[in-house]
């Protein structure tokens, strides 16, 4: 890219980064936007869309997609799968390394860097991901056809894919480190009155096991202390997001959950730098409400520049 | 469906893998579908084509039948996520890895076993 000087540059291509591409690019402001993956962030792990308004049914990917054309039809540019090296946000003009050699300058900064699966950052999670450690039922819930298996969470995506995977598995446990749930009534409700689900509440898993592929998990009774050995084929971990946010945590301040703190126009404590999507402090998370998010930080983004 | 909605060059053939196999160094073949976990993995190397030109890139729909050739690989024998992405020198297979994998993985198996 010849133009390393940008009006705006945007970090992130999830919904927040691309809705505020498109309206930055539309409004004819020269912005850049940085993303370390590919276009459409956490939205692209999503295999069905079914409330996102104008679209009855769309999958992550065809929507990532359409929002990426849309911004790059505007004259947004994007450079993805990069490696954000450095970040200097504090002066007048702020300054984005990627890749450790390549420095680009803008008068305004959007973070909208979005979150990642929170892991349950044990033994063995890491070397059996793939190998019966799963983030995601619809891509490998057919490899356990007839096993039984563990579903770690208690939220809406823990239980709502908990029953997806009955459809495969003889056996499902949900796992659930305390004895209620965080999901929606009408989710909670549906596992229960399935009868291929268990319930271990009050209890985590602390290691994953096996050779080729995992064949046991330990399981932790968080109020007695008492652990037990399962045999098992295969888990998979539902317990939220994290948001991406470590960056910058020199410069921008964050809340005890490492959300960024924005106030009403989505400023953070520096001036020209705004942050949008699943990466601030807000109580929810869609991807209607990182458009949003990205709309307002664009929109407050433009005035800022023009003062 | 028998070939993936990507911009990489689809086997769709057990004849044509091992004319591949064959003919070409290195090679590294995605087997998945069109979801969350594979097509990240289809993104790196639609973009990374470029980079390494050593290297010849293909998909393969995990579902064909004759993806058996790559479903019932040894080396994929404790597998229980897609997308199989696995790497092969003049045939034989040198590194496969399950499930998503960051460009920083991809690009560091394709440096160590196929240089640049």
């Amino acid at each position: 890219m010849e133009n390393k000087n940008f009006d705006i540059i945007i970090i992130g291509g999830g919904p927040a980064g691309l809705t505020a591409g498109i309206y930055l690019s539309r409004a004819k402001v020269n912005v850049l936007i940085v993303n370390e993956g590919i276009s459409g962030g956490q939205m692209v792990l999503t295999h069905q869309i079914a409330n996102y308004p104008g679209f009855e049914n769309i999958s992550g990917y065809a929507l990532s997609k359409t929002m990426e054309k849309q911004a790059k039809a505007f004259g947004c540019n994007i450079l993805s799968n990069v490696n954000l090296t450095k970040v200097s946000l504090n002066n007048e003009i702020k300054k984005v390394e990627i890749n450790s050699k390549d420095i680009y300058t803008s008068k305004a900064v959007i973070i909208a860097t979005g979150g990642k699966s929170r892991e349950l950052g044990v033994i063995g999670e890491k070397d059996f991901a793939g190998k019966g450690v799963s983030y995601c039922a619809t891509c490998d819930g057919d490899f356990f056809q007839n096993k039984e298996i563990f579903v770690v969470g208690g939220g809406n995506s823990a239980l709502e894919e908990a029953v997806s995977l009955t459809q495969y598995a003889s056996k499902v446990t949900i796992i659930h480190e305390f004895d209620y749930f965080q999901a929606n009534n009408h989710a909670i409700e549906e596992a229960k009155k399935n009868s291929k689900i268990d319930f271990i509440l009050n209890s985590t898993i602390t290691g994953f096991y096996g050779e080729e592929s995992l064949k046991r998990a330990t399981v932790k009774n968080l109020k007695t202390g008492e652990e037990i050995d399962k045999n098992i084929d295969g888990v998979f971990i539902f317990i939220g997001y994290v948001p991406q946010s470590e960056f910058f945590k020199e410069q921008i301040t964050t809340n005890s959950r490492r959300e960024i703190i924005v106030d009403k126009n989505l400023t953070t404590n520096i001036p020209g730098v705004f942050a949008a999507g699943d990466v601030i402090e807000k109580r929810y998370r869609q991807i209607t409400t990182a458009v949003s998010d990205g709309t307002v930080a664009a929109l407050n983004a433009i005035e800022f520049i023009q003062k | 469906m028998n070939t993936l909605s990507t911009d990489l060059t689809h086997i769709t053939s057990e004849a044509q893998y091992n004319e591949i196999l064959k003919t070409q160094e290195n090679v590294m073949i995605c087997c998945g579908r069109m979801g969350p976990m594979c097509i990240p993995v289809y993104g790196e190397m639609e973009e990374l084509e470029s980079e390494y030109t050593n290297v010849k890139f293909y998909d393969m729909l995990f579902d064909l039948p004759d993806a058996h050739v790559i479903r019932n690989l040894k080396e994929c024998s404790g597998f229980m996520g897609i997308p199989f992405t696995i790497y092969y020198k003049n045939g034989q297979v040198v590194k496969a890895t399950s499930s998503i994998q960051s460009r920083k993985q991809i690009t560091e198996i394709l440096n160590e076993k196929f240089g640049k």
